[in-house]
């Protein structure tokens, strides 16, 4: 009798306790419903919404069993084989060149730092988080000063007496987009890595070295094999953001010349009539995105289970 | 003997790092150097002065109304972010941490979204979700409070889910077995342990929402909400003058300002756990 009260309270007492916790996580959640699901089912409604009659704008369609794909297609048909399909392109080469500028700034980087010793880390890490807390549009900012064409780069230019008269860098110039995008994305790329990289277990290069290995095959062998999912970590960090990015070329270039798929989704959604096109386009760029997270997470799995076997 | 032979090569590796760590900062540190110009130029330097933060008599920080208003914009915003998703993440944070239930790995999963999600793709729907479902909600500065609340709830959750996993239940529990209610153990026990994080998680928010253009700038309606970022992206490249980099300077001191004391008061207060301000940087970078 008394053992049975005691459950049935037992029991009572867990379905309070899980009530008391739901309602401190009900109210964060039900923000992020409100404001982050339904808005991004809001763009599929609108992606798949009719034309209005009358206007001729998309009104979006809330049921998704009268979706009408049209608007979709139309995207995927000027990307495949149409004129989106230079900005997407584009897109690739752009992010693809800085992908690779990271890594043979940022491995170096990130390997020096992890393998310095404890006491001078603290001031060369401070160095590298610093600029993410410096408002990205102001390190943008500092290069057209630099780049203006009375600025610093182009005077030095003609102090060593190359390129005759100033160039313009801020217009349609497709390496200052790519060094610009370098130089805001790096810091992503370098803290990630060296986290990982950190983690390492140094006594086995160590070993290698002790077993006859030469530094470059140590490195080969040993470090680079290890590093390799923290790099993959990375690279995913910093080319998801970069995909969508906008305002790094809009600011250092602003021409039709540099334009990418993040560039395209602002103005269909700004500056047309026809944001039902731009809401197919985040779509696309969603899809990608996701294709790319999956990609990175199905190949942490099986490198995680492959450890594990070994 | 190992250590020696460690040490051997890394020069190079070394002046690789030094050259990144100046090439990352040099540019701004000239930005900021070219707010204190004299002349209108910035990339001819003549001479030190204050005319672009107070001298001039119109197009000068403080009497520039435009760029006074960009700076009440900003600082708003972030304070209404910061008293909005402070106390939504950290609820958040403990709620998860707590909850037992089949429900609490999706809201989990649904917290962790944001901080991947690009921030065009969120920008894109909330700007579509104002416009066509939404519609009450006035347009401009409202907004965009709600948008900067929505994406930095889950760095807060970050932040004090980190410090929650350090404090552990018992001692929430011994609260309990000494007869304190549920309410009375949050209260009493684990709010003041919280205390740090929940600081961190004030100046994070504040510093990343000052930080934040696309968002803004999707969410806006024009020059009455325009923020600082957004005034440095729409100003025109040749006739800007040095004060577009002194409100740039203004808001980075104010950013730098509320890091540092996050940082010094997370030190302070965890010391135990991070033996270095740089770890507690990167703790809350990443």
């Amino acid at each position: 009798m008394n053992e049975i009260t005691a459950t049935a309270k037992g029991v009572r007492h867990k379905q309070q306790s899980t009530r008391f916790w739901a309602l401190f996580a009900a109210p964060g959640t039900a923000w992020l419903l409100a404001l982050f699901v339904v808005p991004f089912y809001a763009v599929l409604a609108l992606a798949f919404g009719h034309p209005d009659p009358i206007f001729g704008s998309a009104i979006p369609e809330w049921n998704p069993l009268k979706w009408d794909a049209t608007a979709l297609r139309d995207a995927l048909s000027r990307i495949f084989g149409g004129d989106l399909g230079t900005v997407v392109i584009r897109t690739f080469t752009y992010v693809g060149i800085t992908l690779v500028i990271c890594i043979l700034v940022g491995y170096p980087v990130a390997y020096y730092v992890a393998r310095s010793a404890r006491k001078s880390r603290g001031i060369i890490l401070t160095a590298l988080v610093l600029p993410f807390w410096i408002s990205y549009l102001m390190r943008m900012l500092a290069w057209v000063n630099l780049l203006a064409p009375d600025g610093m780069v182009n005077r030095f230019l003609d102090w060593i007496g190359i390129f005759g008269g100033p160039k313009n860098f801020l217009s349609g110039n497709a390496v200052t987009v790519i060094i610009g995008l370098a130089y805001g994305y790096i810091p992503f790329f370098i803290l990630p890595l060296y986290a990982s990289l950190e983690r390492m277990d140094v006594r086995l290069i160590e070993a290698a070295r002790d077993l006859g290995a030469s530094r470059a095959r140590a490195f080969w062998r040993i470090t680079w094999p290890l590093s390799r999912q923290g790099l993959m970590a990375a690279s995913v960090i910093t080319v998801l953001p970069m995909f969508g990015d906008y305002y790094t070329n809009g600011y250092l270039s602003g021409s039709p010349n540099t334009s990418m798929i993040g560039n395209q989704i602002e103005y269909y959604l700004h500056g047309s009539t026809s944001p039902q096109t731009g809401a197919a386009l985040v779509i696309v760029l969603s899809v990608l995105l996701v294709i790319l997270m999956a990609y990175y997470l199905v190949s942490t799995a099986r490198a995680a289970s492959s450890v594990a076997l070994r | 003997m190992t250590v020696v032979k460690r040490r051997r090569g890394i020069p190079a590796l070394a002046a690789i790092t030094w050259l990144y760590i100046l090439w990352s900062i040099v540019p701004v540190v000239i930005a900021v150097q070219f707010s204190f110009n004299a002349g209108k130029s910035r990339s001819v330097w003549q001479g030190f002065s204050m005319r672009w933060y107070t001298g001039d008599p119109n197009q000068s920080v403080l009497h520039d109304p435009t760029l006074r208003h960009a700076m009440a914009n900003s600082l708003w915003l972030a304070f209404g972010a910061m008293v909005i998703a402070t106390p939504l993440g950290t609820a958040l944070a403990i709620g998860l941490a707590r909850w037992r239930s089949r429900l609490a790995k999706p809201a989990n999963g649904l917290m962790l979204f944001p901080l991947v999600t690009p921030e065009i793709v969120m920008g894109v729907s909330l700007f579509i979700v104002f416009v066509n479902l939404f519609t009450g909600v006035s347009a401009g500065f409202t907004r965009q409070l709600l948008g900067h609340a929505t994406f930095t709830i889950s760095y807060v959750v970050i932040i004090v889910r980190g410090r929650l996993l350090s404090i552990g239940t018992q001692l929430e529990e011994a609260a309990r077995d000494l007869g304190a209610t549920r309410w009375q153990a949050v209260r009493t026990i684990l709010l003041p342990l919280l205390k740090p994080a929940i600081f961190a998680s004030l100046m994070i928010v504040f510093a990343t929402s000052i930080d934040d253009f696309v968002i803004s700038s999707f969410l806006s309606t024009g020059a009455s909400d325009e923020t600082v970022p957004m005034k440095i992206y729409s100003s025109t490249k040749g006739t800007a003058t040095p004060a577009l980099n002194a409100l740039a300077t203004v808001m980075l001191v104010i950013t730098l300002a509320a890091i540092t004391v996050a940082v010094l008061v997370m030190r302070k207060l965890n010391h135990d756990d991070s033996g270095h301000p740089a770890a507690a940087l990167i703790s809350i970078s990443s």
